[in-house]
């Protein structure tokens, strides 16, 4: 997933977390422009976790510019396709600059609608994913800048999860964090989720070692993961707290817990 | 009086001579801003059970220099919503401009009974900043819109010249986000629950002691106000407050700058 991300930091005096702050190699010190800049950096985080039958999606609902909170509850996870009868399975999560962020959302929530309007049938993840790539790559040299993260359930009914860059690369994955706290929380993912690093005891030495075999997760586990990573990144991350809003997507529809995060 | 309609109200150039049509020509590069020029400073906003109070004063500063004392940056929208502007005052003016047209044609061409609520203008405030930002042409504006949402209770939000928006039940803009936001929040200690809490007299009076800190500290700042406060029953909009109980007795105890030099 290399990205526009690691191109260099935001030409801003705000702090920017969730994108490389190094500056890129070939800047030279010749006369620089200053230019309005459309973009800024509103923090917070965002992850997805998939089992045998769900998908959890959860982020904090902090808005921040610099070291401002504007707000405390401000979510950045969206039903996607929901006119009213409760009959959407795919949620969208946003996180980065927060205007392009509802942008996007509002495009993509138009298209299902309208996908479900003219065919009498909801549109499935496969589908929807590969529109959200289309949609981030047709803006490709002026980016919503979002790390966009997709959930529902797939046509056989198992969790599925699709992550993006800003540009529209995507990928389907078990597990995926994002936004300011992603390098917090992405490793706790891989060692707990997918059981990177875990072996079995005595199963043998130096590459004999057995890996121990990943196995999908029940929903309370996963729940539980998602509380004590953002507990834990809201301690480490100051762009990172007040809230913590979850979307937990089944086949009978999507639930929605709120947790209250440290707020200070 | 001839057939070229650029020629048409232009001096004859058989009695004045040949017209200089350098003018006529759009002959300059499309020009955006890029930086604001004459700006306002600080706008606050705080819900309370019944509806929105909103604040902000009567300066227009150009940079430094206190330009333009009398500077009203709270408009209303008919019949509730009252639309508070930081930032620079000629987009102000043009954004107050583009309200009207809308009002006007919501007024011919909508049926009968319907109204933008705050919440409507929001939404189409932050569209109109969000696509100026994207065609690299920003109206250099921080706005809080103030009024009440479909179902009637107080709506509070913000949105700016990138096009993000939030909403809050205590909001302040510019300087006021650093000095009169923590001091709003004490009114609020469970977010959006405590706003049933909080009557209209502790509203003004919170915001009252606000502008009175941000007078203290900010110095693009002016004593003289504009003071909305919005309900069900209508806006209820004061233009020219004054700060009371000013209390300058800390003045002069500070030595070592200014006047007093040791």
């Amino acid at each position: 997933m290399a990205s526009i991300m690691n191109a260099g930091g935001l030409p801003s005096d705000q702090p920017g977390y969730s994108f490389s702050n190094a500056s890129a190699p070939s800047e030279s010190s010749g006369p620089r422009q200053h230019a309005f800049n459309p973009y800024t950096d509103n923090g917070g985080s965002t992850l997805g976790v998939t089992g045998a039958d769900f998908a959890i999606l959860a982020g904090d609902t902090r808005s921040t510019s610099g070291y401002n909170i504007n707000t405390r509850y401000a979510p950045k996870l969206f039903r996607i396709g929901d006119d009213g009868d409760s009959s959407s399975r795919i949620v969208l999560s946003v996180v980065g600059f927060a205007a392009d962020g509802n942008a996007l959302k509002e495009r993509l929530d138009a298209i299902v609608k309208m996908y479900k309007y003219q065919h009498g049938k909801p549109m499935s993840v496969k589908a929807c994913a590969q529109r959200l790539s289309t949609i981030l790559y047709q803006k490709r040299f002026f980016p919503y800048y979002v790390h966009a993260i997709l959930g529902g359930l797939d046509d056989d009914g198992k969790g599925a999860l699709y992550s993006y860059d800003p540009v529209g690369s995507y990928e389907r994955e078990q597990c995926r964090a994002a936004g300011a706290a992603a390098s917090l929380i992405m490793p706790f993912l891989d060692n707990q989720v997918n059981y990177k690093n875990q072996y079995i005891p005595a199963s043998g030495t130096g590459h004999e070692l057995q890996p121990r075999a990943i196995e999908s997760l029940p929903k309370e586990d996963v729940i539980g993961l998602v509380k004590d990573a953002f507990t834990s990144a809201t301690e480490r991350h100051i762009e990172v707290g007040d809230g913590l809003q979850m979307l937990i997507i089944t086949k009978d529809g999507i639930e929605e817990i709120y947790t209250p995060l440290k707020r200070d | 009086m001839n057939h070229y309609p650029q020629a048409w109200g232009r001096p004859r150039d058989d009695v004045y001579g040949p017209y200089d049509n350098s003018y006529f020509q759009a002959s300059a590069p499309q020009t955006h801003t890029q930086s604001p020029a004459v700006t306002g400073t600080s706008v606050l906003g705080v819900k309370f059970k019944d509806g929105v109070v909103i604040a902000a004063d009567n300066l227009a500063s150009y940079g430094s220099l206190a330009r333009f004392t009398d500077v009203k940056r709270l408009r209303t929208f008919p019949p509730n919503t009252v639309i508070g502007f930081g930032g620079d005052v000629s987009d102000m003016q043009y954004l107050d401009r583009l309200l009207q047209s809308l009002d006007i044609r919501e007024n011919y061409l909508s049926s009968y009974g319907h109204v933008l609520n705050a919440k409507n203008l929001h939404t189409y405030l932050s569209k109109v900043l969000y696509k100026r930002r994207s065609d690299f042409n920003p109206l250099w504006n921080m706005l809080l819109v103030a009024g009440l949402d479909d179902d009637d209770k107080p709506f509070l939000a913000s949105a700016d010249l990138l096009g993000t928006t939030f909403s809050s039940p205590t909001l302040a803009t510019g300087f006021g986000a650093h000095l009169a936001q923590p001091l709003l929040r004490k009114l609020m200690p469970h977010d959006e629950d405590s706003v049933k809490d909080v009557t209209k007299e502790m509203a003004v009076e919170a915001i009252k002691a606000c502008m009175k800190v941000l007078f203290y500290r900010d110095a693009r700042s002016l004593d003289k106000y504009s003071i909305a406060v919005v309900t069900k029953d209508g806006v209820e909009l004061k233009e020219d407050q004054k700060l009371e109980d000013q209390s300058w007795a800390f003045a002069d105890q500070i030595r070592g700058y200014g006047t007093q030099v040791n």
